[in-house]
């Protein structure tokens, strides 16, 4: 079959590959309709991301029919049209059952990397390096599915494949945020980033009864959807302080709860840009912590502070002063998607959460590496390409 | 895409420093008798009156007399804590960082033995990798494909 394959970095290229097969009872797999791409992608191609080998296939993020049943698996059959979280949880670990998917126990199949390099493994996730178990990616003509019970959710009818494909990753992630953010109603909330996660985060906070939503970012066609679809307040941080503009906003005092979607490549117009890409090109830090630090500072004195952005290491000039002095709560973690994905696509279905807008391009497999290199210069207004084997 | 020389360079090396920083964790892990000796523990989502150490599933049944084993309740309903360690102690420079880089550590085995045992207990299946996982063979992804088959035996337990 073919897939999209990561050969080095910034070089991805459409190689055939073998099928997959079903290696557990507990599988499924998946005939991929579509995929898309995500900004976490954009780390493991630039080289952020380590323990990546030439000819992984790369994506996680995807919509498809099942074509194939392991023997233990109960709640699927031939022909059910899937969207499939990002992460693999085997759904009895003590954190499967504790809603902590994506901290799953059971399916890292390198658990070793892992713990060593952050002192315990997370679960596996598609196409995402051999730290988070080597499992292959979606942007391919056919995926293996693990624990399918647990991580593929039938579509509801009515429900477009488009709309569905978001609620893999980006919708259940940006949930995330504002619900382990702690938005309650009334809260004047912050997100930094309007890509596909940071503006589910912010339509998620409004959906909680967030009082204010305030997206930040550079790219105007992106202040310009996040606007008019998720309908939160903007702000271009080019062309304003950002600080002094949510204290002014905010009645002085700071969000209540700010939500980072942006992660380790982060930009900004200031200074300490230069420093960040200095020091992480040298790798004498891995990441680029702007919009966190950022977020920290603007946060008000006891407020919360959630990191959605992928980080790979360690960073510097973290402020770690303002964390303890400002009594804020600072929180992070990867998408722990099947705690959301059921109600996500009820919503979809209702009405309640947009997310076709975010497929701004449709293209084929083979144009996939080319998607991916406007993806990353956000390019023609390119917030997400949608990978569709079957075009 | 084109890449520059520099920014493959760099990218190479971090690659590399995450090889070295993963080695040197692995390095850190000290070598001496008590080390060896120390009881590998994970916890299992299942009640303490659901196991039995004589009826643990077969990768650690495998062991037989050579392990002793350990279970005890964990707090706060969090499963069953299962330990297990090697009632001889295997030879201290066998914890060393060439042993356990050539998969010659006693202790791997029975570190991944204790993995599959919760993963049986707990689900039913060990899961496994993908086959092929991937399809080129290059220096980077060999010592990659090294430390991947290692991995299952080493770690923090």
């Amino acid at each position: 079959m073919k897939a999209l394959c990561w050969e080095g970095v910034n070089k991805l290229s459409v190689e055939q590959v073998p099928d997959p097969v079903l290696r557990n009872d507990q599988d499924v797999i998946v005939r991929l309709v579509a995929g898309t791409t995500c900004g976490s992608d954009l780390h493991l191609i630039g080289g952020y991301i380590p323990f990546m080998r030439a000819g992984d296939v790369i994506g996680h993020e995807f919509v498809g029919e099942v074509v194939e049943v392991g023997s233990a698996v109960r709640r699927h059959a031939v022909g059910d049209r899937v969207v499939v979280c990002s992460f693999v949880g085997c759904g009895r670990c003590w954190y499967c059952t504790n809603d902590l998917w994506s901290l799953c126990d059971n399916t890292n199949t390198n658990p070793g990397i892992g713990q060593a390099l952050f002192g315990a493994d997370t679960g596996g996730i598609f196409g995402y390096s051999h730290a988070m178990g080597g499992l292959r990616g979606s942007h391919a003509e056919y995926v293996r599915v693990p624990f399918a019970d647990y991580g593929a959710f039938t579509v509801p009818d009515g429900v477009d494949d488009t709309s569905a494909l978001f609620v893999s990753d980006s919708v259940p992630t940006g949930w995330m945020g504002a619900d382990l953010g702690g938005v309650q109603p009334g809260d004047v909330v912050a997100v930094w980033g309007c890509g596909a996660v940071g503006q589910m985060a912010a339509r998620a906070a409004i959906l909680l009864g967030a009082e204010r939503v305030i997206s930040i970012d550079r790219i105007p066609e992106r202040l310009e959807m996040t606007r008019r679809f998720v309908g939160s307040e903007v702000i271009d941080y080019t062309a304003t302080d950002v600080g002094a503009e949510l204290r002014e906003r905010t009645g002085g005092r700071g969000p209540d709860v700010c939500i980072e979607a942006v992660g380790m490549e982060a930009h900004s117009d200031g200074p300490m840009h230069l420093y960040d890409q200095v020091k992480q090109q040298l790798r004498l830090q891995t990441d680029r912590p702007t919009a966190v630090r950022q977020a920290i500072h603007a946060c008000r004195k006891g407020g919360t502070v959630f990191v959605l952005g992928v980080f790979a290491g360690a960073v510097d000039k973290f402020p770690l002063g303002a964390v303890i002095n400002k009594g804020l709560t600072l929180r992070g973690a990867q998408v722990h998607g099947q705690r959301y994905i059921p109600m996500l696509l009820e919503r979809v279905a209702a009405g309640e959460l947009n997310t076709a807008h975010l497929a701004t391009h449709s293209v084929s497999l083979d144009e996939a590496p080319t998607a991916y290199d406007m993806f990353k210069h956000k390019s023609d207004g390119c917030v997400r390409a949608v990978i569709r084997p079957g075009l | 895409m084109a890449v520059p020389p520099t920014k493959k360079l760099f990218a190479t090396a971090a690659g590399f420093t995450a090889a070295v920083f993963v080695l040197r964790t692995m390095a850190a892990r000290g070598a001496e008798p008590d080390d060896v000796h120390r009881w590998l523990v994970v916890t299992v989502q299942r009640g303490p009156g659901d196991l039995q150490p004589d009826k643990l599933p077969t990768p650690l049944q495998d062991y037989g007399d050579r392990i002793e084993t350990r279970l005890s309740p964990a707090p706060g309903d969090r499963g069953t804590e299962i330990a297990v360690r090697f009632r001889q102690p295997p030879p201290a420079q066998s914890a060393s960082v060439g042993a356990r880089i050539t998969g010659d550590d006693p202790r791997q085995g029975l570190r991944l033995a204790l993995r599959e045992a919760k993963s049986l207990l707990e689900t039913g299946e060990i899961m496994r990798a993908d086959a092929p996982s991937t399809t080129r063979s290059t220096p980077g992804g060999k010592l990659i494909g090294l430390m991947s088959r290692r991995a299952d035996g080493e770690g923090v337990l």
